[in-house]
């Protein structure tokens, strides 16, 4: 097998105004971030973005915000983004706020061929509003469903020309359960090396997942908090 | 009255031997620099880790290695790392014995709202709804009245719900309430509170047994 395309602008052909799209990393922890890049050089509009945050305002998804390319963003959390809220506030931006495990698990979901499922998140919220409602156990739980995408796009530490992928540190977040609802899903990776050098053991996303694979560049991985504690003298 | 360290400090009297937390952002962060000597409990952060650490040493930062506040951190021994649909599970799966989170209101029957203020504030429940669905033991780490002055404990919160029925205990910057049968059970002052300052602050139905004591932080 070999995913390996030359570059983002390979990788992400096809992708065309008002498709879906899912993108990973929390915060701009572990986001793919060559193929943001491209997607604003695409030009494409009408997007629905399904990622958990939004960027920020100058980085991230907040890049396709600025160029209102996105119609629709399907988040958890979305703080940090002024132009987004602008947006939102002003009825340009269509939005869907849904609780985070709830988003994790309708990607997953999505990939997996689960077409819906029960949880209690969000039952008594505006969440709830228009779902259908079951007792288990006594516990009222609304009806969530899957969730997929034209491209999910994700950002891997390393990964093979099959599309094994390993993710580092907390920059795994939602990339394994978005890689696994694309209809064709992007992979960019830091390290590209060839097939036998990843430990089997510990992939994170079987190659199966993911259709296109390409070594990226310039990696900014912007810290949003920088927190440290002093070195004591 | 406390400040925000002095809610975090009291919080952590709460923590059990061998319990596994989730901290909100904000004042349960600060919860993490106060547990009690000899005791073992790791926190979860939901974008995927549990056994995280403190801040990093200045220039050890890792872009790759943050909280669900954005905060750069580190990793303890022992520490473990692991995709959000996996973090969720833990939290939807209830194998998280405490859950402490802030909030900009809760009612006398554990309602709690903290993610939106319809057309001026928009930032989005996070995992909170998750959380809270979910978790048997959840804290409310807050201050007592909002910036003007308005009581957060209210007989039914106004601002759009992240939870219904599901808060058991606050601690805020004036006392220990504890919620149950509906009502805001005063447990405890904090020193220097007088109970008819709690009162005052306390806009839904607030019981005062003859047994209230002061905090001992």
């Amino acid at each position: 097998m070999n995913k390996v395309v030359k570059s983002a602008t390979e990788a992400l052909q096809g992708v065309k105004d008002e498709m879906t799209l899912m993108l990973g990393g929390f915060g701009l922890c572990g986001i793919p971030e060559n193929s943001i890049t491209e997607l604003v050089k695409l030009n494409v509009s009408g997007l629905t973005c399904i990622s958990n945050n939004a960027g920020v305002d100058d980085f991230g998804l907040g890049l396709l915000l600025q160029k209102k390319q996105i119609k629709k963003m399907i988040s958890s959390y979305v703080g940090e983004n002024a132009e987004f809220e602008r947006q939102m506030l002003n009825g340009e931006l269509e939005v869907d706020l849904i609780p985070q495990g709830s988003l994790a698990a309708r990607c997953y979901a999505g990939g997996a061929g689960i077409p819906a499922f029960f949880t209690p998140a969000g039952y008594g919220t505006e969440v709830a509003e228009g779902k259908e409602v079951r007792e288990f156990d006594g516990k009222p739980h609304i009806l969530e469903h899957a969730l997929s995408a034209d491209f999910a796009i994700v950002k891997a530490w390393k990964g093979d020309r099959h599309g094994n992928l390993i993710y580092k540190g907390t920059a795994r977040n939602f990339n394994p359960v978005m890689a696994m609802a694309g209809k064709i899903t992007v992979a960019e990776v830091e390290i590209l090396v060839e097939p036998g050098e990843l430990d089997p053991n510990a992939i994170h996303t079987p190659g199966i997942f993911v259709q296109r694979i390409f070594q990226g560049s310039n990696y900014e991985k912007r810290i949003e908090q920088l927190t440290t504690t002093p070195k004591e003298a | 009255m406390l400040d925000r360290n002095g809610i975090a400090k009291r919080i952590a009297q709460e923590l059990q031997d061998g319990w596994y937390v989730n901290l909100g952002i904000g004042i349960p962060t600060l919860i993490a620099n106060h547990v009690p000597q000899g005791l073992s409990v790791e926190f979860q952060s939901e974008n995927g880790i549990l056994g995280m650490g403190p801040f990093p040493y200045e220039g050890d930062e890792d872009a790759d290695l943050i909280n669900a506040g954005k905060q750069t951190i580190t990793a303890l021994a022992g520490a473990a790392i692991f995709d959000s649909s996996t973090s969720f599970a833990m939290i939807r799966g209830g194998h998280i014995q405490l859950t402490v989170l802030g909030a900009m209101q809760v009612s006398q029957s554990g309602d709690i709202a903290n993610w939106k203020i319809p057309g001026k504030m928009v930032k989005g429940m996070g995992g909170a709804m998750d959380l809270v669905a979910s978790s048997d033991n959840i804290i409310v780490a807050m201050t007592h009245t909002n910036r003007k002055g308005q009581s957060k404990l209210l007989s039914q919160c106004t601002l759009p719900l992240t939870g219904v029925k599901c808060v058991k205990k606050i601690v805020t910057n004036l006392a220990v309430i504890e919620i149950r049968e509906g009502k805001f059970h005063l447990l405890e002052v904090a020193p220097g509170v007088t109970v008819d300052q709690v009162k005052e602050a306390t806009e839904g139905d607030l019981v005062i047994s003859n047994t209230v004591s002061e905090m001992i932080l």
